[in-house]
């Protein structure tokens, strides 16, 4: 919403409050205005002109020579390119020495031979938006109405010595749409009396009854309709004053009528609408629900298809305007209009709302409507509206609006105590302190024995309940008046839960290993995860999404994760470790209606070098055991019982992907992308890994005990089998555990060999032993027995024979 | 036989002074001091002497083996130590080519923000809730008094994905999920970090997927003084003592009165500059007492219950932090833009 300074002071006394002061005071007490513009601001030597002639130029097709008269002794030679000027037009003229927004500095100069001194400005060029230029004036320079003289100061005459509040409101201050409801904010603010305009109409005596007929078939949608009739009106470009309102509030000026109804529109925030009554169709005006499928076209030219949840005003056959949001092309006010019939009406908010959304129009009116106006001040508003077409377009209003009127203009009743207020705000107001303030609102308010009894003016529609009288209370008191204190509630105990802190010890654990943590979009599109999972799978879709790139719901973290990596890859970033902890989302339904199952994930993925110390000649590829290593410790953080198992897994290298297993459960997946898969993102190798986090976390730890230092020395055997190729390092350590009993307390692998001296169908294996008994020394028979057991089992189960 | 002593000493320390190197030096002292050296040689004639000279010859003889040996002595830890500097020199090193690197990895800012946030809360005894992404319409608008066509929906475009069911648009779903879990007692002191999601096309200052921060107290008694008294521990922890505070009234639905909190702005102080469009405040987040019908729709009573809440943009914490630009950055995980936070 802009508000005009220089119009709010019709209504309230704003003498010795600046623009900027009313901006501060709005803003902080709940009116948020966002800019203050001075129209002005970029505009010097800026004269009314006069063309006194007009004449090709001789070697320009599209340029005029002028003659203009600025109110100085000599006229001035102006060259102009607009096609509209003409002579006898009084213009806004830039004088040489002048300047206009955009830092534009008008000099004496010449153009094609001929001297110019000056400038004709359009309304663009002074700073308006193109949008609010009356049409006539878009392509060109601006003329005056009406006779001005020459010399006079331009930014006067056009209203530019002004300043526009720009308010962002808030969607329960729909009162602020209008100038008077700004008016009563800043008279409580300020705690002064609000104007408002006294109609004064003289009314013909025919009766409008006798022209006209209003039915409202759809009564709850449409408890009030008035058309007042106006006869004999003259339509014409609208005065000055009123089309430099409208353009500094933001609207195109059109013609005297529709100006006026958009101008009242601003003033009391009351939506009206004026139909050419000669192109009604009919005396009579049937306001109801529009029929399934029923079209009519708009003013703005637009075909619309309505249903029943929509209200027309009608002629009785088919729709002129669709009710509280826009006219109807047929029955629009144009130049030619000679009778009109001006709408005042009260529209049901929900209705308006509902037509709004479904056809995709929000107008000045329907914004309106759809809040609630005051129902006290339709009626009044029709009345103003009339008024004004009676002085600036001539005609008679006849007596009385043809009226239907089942409108409720009852105020509101509430009952709060001072106490009440003060133990919400933690303040201590007095009645007289609280009466004050509700004075200020102007709220009818009467107080006894510590309960206030208020009426609530119908403008302020935003207060139904009794917090929002605390809050009127206190934004007018002052938030800063507010005392600061802290809640008087028992102590309580904050803290993370033990998954939210397993959750930051798994950042801090990755990020010591080097990894920078990512974070992603949630909605993806099922193509990008194609590689991993079928692209039938059943997935969360968005049910209108903006783009297909985001149209479904990610059930892995991996494919974004190698988005950021071919993204530093592009950017000549090679070596890139990456993890994120996300949700994601599962269904298993075609038709979601249920909440998915939304599980936490982490995930890494890992491209280029791991380690680099180049001067000492030390590079190293990240590989799968760079990654495993991580993951090993990381479910070690989480006391996890890990263990890996090959597997296969769409997307993923065959050879070189593991399943991780928690407690003997799938947890998640461990490998090399799939070089194809790779290709698809771009990708050198790259490795990663997708845990479901949420299942490692939590669990209750067990207060952790001290092991006694062992007292006796242990003793290492050492051992190189030969296997066959096929038979996997974790089996051959599960064997030896198994078999070294309660004595065996450390096993290592230390060496892998193949190659020369080894069969080509075998590897040589080597493992640490490390035998240890806690209570006495060992002896070598001890060992020597158990570890004869060992190389037993290892001939049995993989058939290992000891290298010789 | 004192004299032959003498002669011996003064022989045999010429020898350790022009031995070179520690073998030769042992040499002198076998030599010497062995058991077939000239001194032990002298000794054993001993017996021929008289009963007087022979005290004054031992004691000559131990005179002169002590003379000497502590002359080695002195000599070969003169060695010593010449050739350990030796080794020292040996083995100096450039101490000013690059260390190996250890590489450490980095923590979101975003995460940072929010961990941040969380333990100043903590620290006032809250409590960190967490709650679905994918909503139902009932927590995410209508129980926060947010009936179906209510106007300030406008305020949220919602990515839906069922008629029922939608991409949450703000953390406030947690809240009644919360209240419901305490079963209408007090008292309730979460915050609740999470993604939230909202039809907005991606640009500098526009994200369809962000993080807010939501923190909701409710109990017996609690009053509008109170919030201003959290907001200030919670600004001058977060963003310095130094910072002010001032509340502002506000419109959200869920909330009633509803204030905007603003801080004192770091960069001017307060006189007005780029940063906080000369107004010398920068808003930080959106709060208010808490609506009796949302108190109600948790479970609590509000005749006896009273609460605030408050929500605030992780994103902007951030960026208002650390003058990042454009929130992009946020979501597009280079490298360059991640590694610059590892210290944070
Ligand atoms: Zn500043």
């Amino acid at each position: 919403m802009l508000i005009s300074y220089e119009w709010l002071k019709e209504y309230i006394d704003l003498s010795d409050v600046s623009p900027e002061e009313l901006a501060d005071k709005l803003t902080l007490h709940g009116v948020e205005v966002d800019a203050v513009t001075h129209l002005d601001a970029e505009i010097s030597n800026l004269v009314v002109g006069e063309v006194i002639s007009c004449e090709p130029h001789p070697d320009a097709d599209k340029l005029k020579i002028c003659e203009v008269n600025i109110g100085e002794e000599e006229n001035v030679q102006i060259v102009c390119g607009a096609a509209n000027v003409a002579q006898g037009q009084f213009v806004p003229v830039a004088k040489v020495g002048g300047r206009l927004p955009g830092g534009v500095k008008i000099k004496r100069a010449k153009l094609r031979g001929q001297v110019s001194e000056g400038m004709i400005c359009s309304l663009q060029e002074l700073g308006f938006e193109g949008k609010v230029v009356p049409k006539k004036y878009s392509e060109g320079i601006y003329a005056f109405p009406e006779e001005v003289i020459p010399g006079m100061d331009a930014v006067e005459v056009l209203g530019l010595r002004d300043t526009v509040l720009e308010l962002d409101l808030t969607p329960n201050r729909s009162d602020c749409l209008s100038l008077l409801g700004v008016a009563y904010e800043a008279g409580a603010i300020l705690d002064r009396e609000v104007h408002v305009p006294e109609p004064k109409i003289v009314p013909a005596k025919e009766a409008a009854e006798d022209y006209v007929k209003v039915t409202v078939e759809a009564k709850d949608a449409n408890p009030y309709y008035g058309a007042t009739m106006i006869r004999d009106i003259h339509i014409s470009e609208s005065p000055l004053w009123l089309q430099t309102a409208l353009m500094a509030a933001g609207v195109r000026p059109l013609n005297n009528v529709v100006d006026i109804t958009n101008y009242v529109l601003l003033e009391y925030g009351q939506p009206l609408h004026a139909f050419d009554f000669d192109r009604f169709g009919s005396n009579e005006v049937v306001v109801r629900r529009a029929r399934e499928e029923e079209s009519m076209t708009t003013l703005d030219g637009e075909e619309r298809t309505l249903s029943s949840s929509h209200l027309v005003i009608t002629n009785g056959q088919a729709p002129t305007a669709l009710a509280g949001v826009m006219g109807g092309a047929t029955s629009e006010v144009e130049d030619d209009s000679v009778n009109i019939l001006l709408e005042a009406a009260y529209f049901d908010p929900a209705v308006v709302r509902q037509a709004q959304r479904d056809l995709g129009i929000r107008s000045d009116s329907s914004i309106r409507f759809e809040k609630g106006v005051d129902p006290n001040r339709v009626v009044k508003a029709g009345e103003r509206a009339a008024s004004l077409i009676q002085q600036l377009a001539g005609g008679s209003v006849l007596s009385q609006p043809v009226e239907y009127d089942e409108l409720n203009r009852e105020e509101k009743e509430l009952d709060i105590t001072l106490d009440r207020i003060n133990h919400s705000l933690g303040t201590s107001l007095s009645e007289e302190d609280t009466m004050n303030i509700l004075e200020r609102l102007k709220f009818d308010a009467t107080v006894k024995n510590g309960t206030f009894s208020i009426n609530v003016p119908t403008r302020r529609q935003d207060i139904s309940i009794e917090p929002d009288i605390v809050e009127e209370v206190a934004r007018l008191f002052g938030y800063d008046n507010i005392p600061v204190t802290l809640p008087n509630t028992p102590s309580t105990k904050g803290g993370l839960t033990a998954a939210q802190k397993q959750k930051r010890s798994v950042r801090r654990y990755l990020e010591s290993c080097g990894l920078h943590e990512a974070v992603s979009y949630s909605l993806t599109t099922p193509q990008k995860e194609a590689a991993f999972e079928a692209l039938s799978a059943p997935r969360v879709h968005v049910a209108l999404p903006m783009s297909e790139e985001r149209s479904s719901l990610r059930t892995t973290l991996l494919p974004h994760l190698l988005d950021a990596l071919s993204h530093n890859r592009n950017r000549n970033l090679y070596n890139v470790s990456l993890y994120e902890i996300g949700s994601v989302f599962h269904t298993d339904a075609d038709i979601v209606t249920e909440q998915p199952e939304e599980k936490t994930y982490l995930a890494g993925a890992f491209t280029g070098l791991w380690e680099e110390h180049a001067w000492q000649g030390e590079k190293k590829q990240v590989d799968f055991f760079v990654v495993k290593g991580i993951l090993e410790g990381l479910l070690a953080e989480l006391k996890a019982d890990v263990a890996f198992e090959k597997a296969e897994q769409q997307g993923m290298h065959p050879g070189r992907t593991a399943n991780v297993l928690v407690n003997g459960e799938v947890a998640g997946i461990i490998g090399q992308l799939h070089p194809v898969t790779a290709k698809e993102w771009s990708l050198p190798e790259v490795y990663v890994f997708e845990l479901n986090l949420a299942g490692l976390l939590g669990k209750q730890e067990d207060v952790m005990r001290y092991q006694a230092i062992p007292r006796y020395p242990a003793i290492e055997r050492d051992i190189a089998l030969v296997v066959d190729k096929s038979v996997s390092a974790g089996t051959l350590e599960r064997v030896i555990r198994e078999n070294g009993g309660n004595l065996l307390a450390d096993v290592r692998l230390f060496d892998l060999y193949e190659g020369e001296h080894v069969a080509s169908d075998k590897k040589s294996v080597a493992f640490s032993l490390r035998y240890l008994d806690r209570e006495k020394t060992l002896t070598d028979e001890d060992v020597a027995a158990v570890h004869e057991q060992v190389l037993e089992g290892l001939r049995e189960e993989t058939g290992a024979v000891l290298r010789a | 036989m004192i004299e032959r002593l003498q002669e011996l000493h003064d022989e045999a320390m010429i020898k350790v002074a022009e031995a070179e190197d520690l073998n030769s030096l042992q040499q002198v002292r076998i030599a010497y001091l062995g058991k077939k050296g000239p001194i032990t040689e002298v000794m054993k004639g001993m017996g021929k002497l008289s009963n007087e000279e022979r005290p004054l010859v031992g004691a000559k003889a131990n005179e002169v083996r002590q003379s000497l040996q502590r002359m080695i002595e002195e000599k070969e830890k003169a060695f010593e130590e010449a050739k350990v500097l030796k080794q020292l020199e040996e083995e100096s090193i450039d101490v000013t080519l690059p260390g190996r690197p250890v590489t450490k990895g980095s923590r979101h800012p975003l995460t940072s923000v929010v961990e941040t946030i969380e333990d100043v809360f903590i620290g006032m005894g809250f409590q960190v809730a967490e709650g679905p992404e994918v909503e139902t319409d009932y927590y995410n608008f209508e129980s926060l008094n947010l009936p179906k066509h209510h106007p300030a929906r406008d305020m949220q475009d919602t990515f839906f994905v069922s008629s029922d069911l939608l991409m949450r648009t703000q953390t406030s779903p947690v809240q009644t999920r919360t209240m419901e879990k305490h079963q209408g007692k007090g008292p309730v002191k979460i915050i609740c970090p999470g993604k939230v999601y909202r039809r907005d096309e991606d640009d500098a200052t526009h994200s369809h997927q962000f993080m807010q921060i939501e923190g909701l107290l409710v109990d017996e008694g609690i009053r509008m003084s109170d919030l201003k008294g959290i907001f200030e521990a919670f600004v001058k922890s977060y963003f310095g003592e130094d910072r002010e505070i001032r509340l502002r009234p506000s419109y959200f639905p869920f909330t009633e009165p509803s204030a905007e909190l603003d801080i004192s702005c770091a960069i001017c102080g307060g006189s007005g500059c780029r940063t906080c469009k000369g107004t010398g405040w920068i808003e930080v987040l959106g709060s208010g007492m808490v609506h009796p019908n949302v108190l109600r729709m948790g479970g609590f009573d509000p005749e006896k219950y009273s609460g605030f809440a408050f929500g605030m943009g992780v994103e902007r914490f951030a960026m208002l932090k650390y003058g990042i630009d454009d929130i992009r950055h946020f979501y597009t995980n280079d490298t360059r833009f991640l590694d610059q936070f590892k210290h944070e």
